[in-house]
């Protein structure tokens, strides 16, 4: 039994079943499978995380958020106040993440890529675009920049989904995606 | 009462044995008293954590929404740090205990340092709790800097963590004794060679834990100026991921100590079980790797090589578990001549015993449940819908509570007459319990992964947004799961507290039991219990098995591509 020795002495010498085998074998492939899936998905798929990152202070990523946000703006929101910024298409968008908000409002179009920067002046936030569902970890004192193309047009909410605090349930932000063109 | 004979010799200077009636092994007193200590403080940490756990769920009840924020997020923390570290940890002393001396016949090494490490893990686990109670280490179990707890709240952690180690330590010490003073022949048992799995890796991953806690201690008292949030992770990840390896590692050693004392149950192959348990310590501790998918400045090579265990060699030890433990089954109640069909010896499993309920419920659960989803959260891409949602803490919900608490629960069944030498009160409820627990922790794992599907973040105190300046809805569905969520809840407390309720009683108040009758009240097969009956199995046959292996197989492989094709539908990121 498994609650005393062995009975061959020289366990590792003794016989495998047939249908233990197989099981391990398929097992096997199966995780090989797995493992070339997601290097394919790198070739063929689109949604992969670009692994540039820049080390950055956070005010001097407030600052620079802050200076873009005042060359692109837009508009404001209504009942929020935050600005509403359009950045050129096929340029960079910066977000900021701080407790509690994502600022600014980003307006983009729907189709082109925006080079996206991430980074937080606080604490650790969480990304969450919704309902895409598109979920990244923020970091103090790390940029993140991903390439990322809207393909469909409408409001999306940005919640945080790390804990970031008493106020973190308050934390939210938006992107507006528009049709090309469009005002 | 069993006969306590003196040890005879110098080797075991003051130990003292006396013969089990069911195993027939040794057991020696201070190994016992240290057993019933550590099990003791492991459930009076499970009360506290569940209760903890439930609070969480009726609070995320959008109708009930129970808690203020402020309660939640302690209350939260409270509930990570007393039911993930302390009332496993504590209960996973135990088994190292059980695995070494009992097992092997053997006395504990130096029980004087077992009992300072008990003390050290009992003050640590409380400096924390209060700690948390306090109010100001409202940090998560996770604690990511920069935000910062007291420092008692890492003090405590630390010396739970010390104590833990002393704990394997004494584990690997008293293995070396048995070997000495030649208490077995040959190899140890699997359960031990299983447990020495989950001591090896818990030596690691406790080192890691020192490497990144030490500093953040000192941080908190303001003598380090700056953690780097990235570095954290990554170490913090080594104690808090791979610590779920060693929880696996000791419920998988669990599973088949239940099904070799209630069915006589021999592992098919040793060699095959064994294989599988040394995958583990060679290549579960790249499982940090799991929670830094979605972060900065990490290469992609990196992630995938280390976020798939290699090649999933360390998944692969599990997916050979998940065969070769129903297979143990098959073949032993087969050899009691349940031979009909592919499913008779499934059909005429004691389904009211409850360790033999709950260990096989775990066994399930933890595959379906806990395993697919970890592979699938666990795939480079994959993570990019699922990262910090609820679907994190459904899919470890599966593992941790489904998988290892329940395996923890119904090797309790035999533990209490086994070292406690009581018998189990409230027979009725304790039939019912593994099934009320385990379907209560279903609910709460599918019900939390289906919200996070819908993109509900964890750790959230209102997922509807009241108070936010720039609101966000979200799907009646997402609301409708953490409803059911809540539901579920309520029927996995009243199924733990069902359950602390009956150990607690039958230590106190149960009826003692001695020889003979203890085996019948245990209904172990006659096969237990027979020392000397034991190696591979033989060529049993095994249809049931293999059917239920492709049934998990064909799940799987499912679930893992639609996941993929839902990935397929986000906008387009590189």
């Amino acid at each position: 039994m498994a609650i005393h020795p062995p009975e061959q002495r020289l366990w590792w010498k003794e016989h495998v079943e047939r249908t233990e085998i197989i099981w391990i074998a398929v097992a096997f492939v199966w995780g090989l499978i797995m493992f070339s899936t997601m290097i394919a998905w790198h070739v063929y798929g689109r949604q992969n995380l670009a692994n540039e990152a820049y080390r950055v202070r956070p005010e001097a990523y407030v600052a620079k958020v802050e200076t873009l946000a005042a060359t692109y703006k837009v508009g404001e929101d209504g009942a929020s106040g935050v600005p509403i910024v359009r950045p050129p298409p096929g340029g960079d968008a910066y977000l900021l993440a701080r407790i509690w908000q994502w600022w600014p409002i980003l307006e983009l179009e729907k189709g082109q890529s925006y080079r996206l920067h991430l980074s937080s002046a606080d604490w650790q936030h969480g990304f969450s675009l919704q309902p895409v569902n598109i979920n990244i970890q923020v970091h103090p004192g790390y940029e993140m920049i991903l390439t990322m193309t809207p393909s469909e047009a409408g409001e999306f909410g940005i919640v945080c989904n790390e804990f970031c605090g008493i106020g973190h349930h308050t934390m939210t932000g938006r992107i507006r995606v528009v049709e090309k063109g469009e005002k | 009462m069993a006969a306590i004979t003196d040890a005879a010799g110098a080797a075991g200077v003051g130990a003292r044995f006396r013969t089990c009636p069911v195993t027939g092994l040794k057991v020696e007193r201070q190994a016992e008293l240290l057993i019933r200590a550590n099990a003791v403080a492991a459930v009076v940490f499970l009360l506290v954590g569940g209760l903890f756990g439930l609070l969480v769920a009726l609070t995320r009840w959008p109708a009930v929404h129970l808690l203020p924020a402020e309660w939640f997020y302690i209350v939260l923390t409270g509930h990570g740090t007393n039911v993930l570290l302390f009332w496993i940890i504590f209960f996973e002393i135990a088994v190292l205990y059980f695995a070494s001396a009992i097992l092997l016949n053997c006395r504990l090494a130096t029980p004087r340092l077992a009992w300072l490490a008990f003390a050290l893990m009992v003050i640590g686990g409380m400096m924390v709790d209060v700690a948390v109670l306090q109010g100001d280490s409202t940090v998560m179990f996770t604690s990511y800097p920069p935000m910062q707890a007291m420092p008692h709240f890492y003090l405590g952690l630390i010396l739970f963590a010390v104590g833990a180690l002393v704990g394997c330590f004494i584990f690997f010490g008293t293995l070396v004794i048995a070997r000495e003073e030649g208490t077995y022949e040959g190899s140890i048992p699997l359960v031990t060679f299983g447990a020495l799995t989950a001591a090896i890796i818990a030596v690691f991953t406790i080192v890691s834990g020192a490497i990144i806690l030490i500093p953040t201690f000192l941080w908190s008292l303001g003598i380090i100026s700056y953690i780097d949030p990235l570095m954290y992770k990554l170490v913090w990840w080594g104690l808090g991921h791979s610590s779920q390896q060693v929880n696996v590692s000791a419920h998988v050693s669990m599973w088949y100590l239940i099904a070799a004392i209630v069915l006589g149950a021999k592992p098919l192959s040793e060699k095959v079980s064994r294989t599988a348990f040394f995958l583990y310590i060679l290549f579960l501790q790249l499982a940090s790797a799991h929670h830094l998918l979605v972060e900065p400045g990490i290469s992609s090579e990196w992630k995938i090589f280390n976020t798939s265990y290699a090649m999933y060699l360390a998944v692969l030890g599990s997916l050979i578990h998940g065969m070769t433990v129903p297979g143990a089954i098959e073949a032993a109640q087969r050899k009691r001549g349940f031979t009909k069909g592919a499913f008779e010896w499934l059909r005429k499993a004691p389904w009211g015993n409850p360790a033999f309920a709950g260990m096989f419920l775990s066994l399930v659960m933890f595959g379906f449940l806990g395993g697919i989803t970890g592979v699938v959260v666990g795939t480079e891409q994959l993570n990019l819908i699922m990262h910090n949602t609820l679907y994190v803490p459904g899919h470890f919900h599966g593992t941790v509570v489904a998988g290892t608490t329940l395996a923890f629960m119904a090797g309790t069944y035999l533990l209490v007459p086994l070292m406690f030498r009581r018998e189990i009160m409230f027979k009725r409820l304790a039939q019912w319990q593994p099934y009320l627990f385990g379907l209560g922790v279903a609910g709460i794992s599918l019900f939390m992964m289906g919200a996070g599907t819908l993109g509900v973040p964890r750790r959230h105190w209102d997922i509807t947004f009241s108070d936010a300046v720039i609101p966000y809805e979200f799907s009646p569905a997402a609301i409708l799961m953490m409803t059911l969520n809540g539901l579920s809840a309520i029927m996995a407390a009243i199924g733990g507290f069902a359950f602390i309720l009956i150990v607690v009683c039958s230590i106190l108040f149960g009826k003692r039991v001695d020889g003979a009758e203890m085996r019948k009240r245990l209904d172990v097969s006659p096969l237990a219990g027979a020392v000397g009956q034991y190696g591979s199995a033989g060529t049993i046959k095994l249809p049931g098995t293999i059917i239920l292996v492709a049934v998990f197989f064909v799940a799987f492989v499912l679930y893992y591509y639609v996941n993929w094709k839902y990935l397929a539908q986000l906008w387009p990121l590189r």
